[in-house]
């Protein structure tokens, strides 16, 4: 039995419907992701399971019990907020013993678990301080003790990162992770950022408009999306609009408007006659001098139409002959070759055959 | 360094002096060595002495700290209420309710007050009718700014008190009624100086019983305006200068500052 079980939850604010049916089964001691874009539900499905907001139908069960007319204070879930809501009128020693005051725990036991919890965000000597008097990762860490220091079932984690600037993100995504797995609490973390989500969890449900729309480890959830919402917003990706010409358990030949044929890895459910599109992620997209003809199956001409550079990579967007767009992703590793292109050079681009993937559904 | 427009400069002398030079010619005469508030004869402190010889005005100035006292308690109690009620429940109405006291002319209120005492309560008019009145009208100021503290506050924070394992009264408790204390006790001392130099609702809801201090003063002026006067204006200005300026401080203090120490700032 899983730990945390959301059975056909829906909610729906006026005509608006936040949840349309939304199952999703979180194993214990799970790093689990809400990854969506803003609007698509994943808040208000936390807000449910901490206990603030209700479905309209279905079920949340923690533990197998049905968490439904149970107060917030009485579940055994915290909350880290995106805004840490620290008390800022306590210390932060007393921001941590909260929970354990609110249980109701021994004075010498609260102290032990305050001083532990300090020592484990490395914030030994700041239990006098005030929150007011902490800079945003301090603060960060004080919130993510408070929440951990009773040992909750589960904890939830509002987008915490949001408010960090990028290299302190990248910090606090590896305490996190280090901080999970030593303490071994279940975490269910929401965030809008997809490469948060794929540096972070075991597994993400990708959410849009109310909706979950794949469930999988990360490294599925980039190299094989179950459909074009999720190919397009976690990673970058090119598409091209395709139409299956044959289909067999190796692989599946398809026809490119305007371009012509190209080898994709089969996929199940694919029928000859299909019409959807191939995509393909830039960094499988080789970019090469129209000279050196590929040795690859699926190439194309194209000429360079803009690119990005970003210091270890740069990003080309390759214009081919039928108007389309496609990005190659080029490392920089050779050193002091960081161009290799100019815009408007001709330029050959190749895939591997089972490099992209062919999504039909609807647009 | 910035020198300013000469005409908005004269501008705002001319409008402190309007505002203030009556205020600072009571004060002087207060200290004015002649019966007669006609020209400066030397300084005494006579007047404060005789005021505190006159046992009618220190009877009406002990009514009025006790019902400044009675009505701004129950005015904080049922105002910080109301404040937050406002912001919890988002009803247009509500707001409304409660504010338009506040701007109502005082001499409605005094009116509707009476004949609400008088022809609907039957109730015999003296200290309590007038503390009930003081109240009335104070409760939409503390409401407003009890309210303007919760506005300026993350809700988060009362979300994660919940979160953290308090009851609703535990996160009142330790979490919201900290949180707002400056709030409180500037919508208190604001209550208070409201209550002890009110006249019109005082003088509409006293009866012919006891004598309260702006009808106390009032009533000497009638006969002549003596430098006695003069002085227990003096005082009265002190004490409500001093509270505003307190409650001023309290408010802006929490504002300005994430932080709020109750145990340093509410002392």
């Amino acid at each position: 039995m899983a730990l945390l079980e959301i059975r056909n939850v829906t909610r729906r604010f006026g005509s608006y419907t936040a949840l349309d049916n939304v199952s999703i089964d979180v194993e214990a001691g799970e790093f689990f992701t809400l990854l969506g874009p803003s609007g698509c539900g994943k808040t208000t499905l936390l807000r449910m399971i901490a206990g603030f907001d209700l479905p309209d139908s279905g079920q949340i069960l923690l533990d197998g019990k049905d968490m439904v007319g149970i107060p917030p204070e009485k579940r055994p879930v915290h909350t880290v907020f995106q805004t840490y809501a620290l008390f800022p009128h306590m210390t932060v020693a007393d921001n941590i013993a909260f929970p354990l005051k609110m249980a109701g725990k021994a004075p010498q036991e609260i102290k032990k678990r305050v001083n532990e919890l300090l020592e484990r965000v490395h914030l030994p000597n700041f239990g006098n301080r005030f929150p007011h008097e902490l800079s945003g990762g301090q603060k960060q860490r004080v919130a993510f003790a408070r929440g951990l220091v009773n040992r909750p079932r589960l904890l939830l984690l509002d987008e915490p990162l949001g408010a960090l600037d990028a290299k302190l993100r990248e910090e606090m995504q590896i305490e996190l992770i280090n901080l999970q797995k030593e303490i071994g609490i279940t975490f269910i973390f929401v965030t809008h950022a997809q490469d948060e989500a794929l540096a972070l969890s075991h597994r993400i449900a990708v959410m849009n408009r109310g909706n979950v729309e794949q469930i999988d480890e990360p490294s599925k959830i980039y190299s094989a999306p179950r459909n074009h919402f999720v190919a397009d917003f976690i990673g970058k990706i090119s598409v091209m609009n395709a139409a299956v010409m044959e289909a067999v358990p190796s692989h599946l030949k398809l026809a490119i408007e305007g371009l012509g044929e190209v080898t994709a890895p089969a996929r199940e459910g694919v029928e000859v006659g299909d019409k959807g599109v191939l995509a393909i992620r830039p960094e499988q997209v080789r970019i090469s001098h129209p000279s050196n003809e590929s040795q690859l199956k699926n190439h194309f001409r194209g000429k360079v139409h803009d690119f990005l550079y970003v210091g270890d990579v740069t990003t080309y967007i390759v214009e081919l002959v039928n108007g389309a767009y496609i990005e190659a992703l080029l490392p920089n590793s050779a050193p002091g070759r960081a161009k290799f292109f100019e815009v408007d050079d001709e330029v050959t681009i190749s895939w591997r055959h089972d490099a992209g993937i062919f999504l039909n559904d609807p647009q | 360094m910035k020198r300013g427009n000469p005409w908005l400069w004269s501008a705002a002398v001319l409008v402190y002096a309007f505002l203030y030079i009556p205020l600072i010619i009571v004060v002087l005469y207060s200290f004015n060595d002649s019966r007669l508030n006609a020209e400066w004869v030397g300084f005494t402190l006579f007047w404060y002495k005789a005021l505190f010889n006159n046992t009618e005005m220190l009877l009406a100035a002990r009514n009025s700290l006790i019902i400044a006292l009675c009505a701004s308690f129950c005015a904080t109690l049922l105002g910080t209420m109301s404040g937050l009620a406002i912001h919890r429940y988002k009803l247009r109405v509500l707001p409304v309710l409660v504010f338009t006291p506040v701007a109502m002319p005082e001499i409605l209120l005094g009116v509707s007050i009476l004949l609400f005492f008088l022809q609907v309560l039957n109730f015999t008019l003296g200290m309590v009718s007038i503390i009930i009145a003081h109240t009335t009208f104070c409760i939409g100021f503390v409401a407003i700014i009890v309210r303007a503290r919760l506005q300026g506050m993350d809700e988060s924070i009362f979300e994660a008190a919940r979160d953290l394992g308090a009851s609703p009264w535990q996160t009142f408790r330790l979490v919201t009624l900290p949180l707002i204390m400056p709030a409180v006790v500037a919508g208190a001392l604001m209550s208070f100086t409201l209550s002890i130099d009110d006249f019109v609702i005082t003088f509409f809801t006293k009866g012919v019983g006891e004598p309260i201090l702006p009808i106390q003063i009032y009533t000497m002026i009638k006969v002549a305006v003596t430098p006695e006067v003069n002085a227990i204006s003096t005082l009265l200005m002190l004490l409500t200068l001093v509270m505003i300026i307190i409650a001023a401080r309290l408010e802006s203090n929490a504002s300005s500052e994430e932080s709020t120490k109750p145990g340093k700032t509410v002392k």
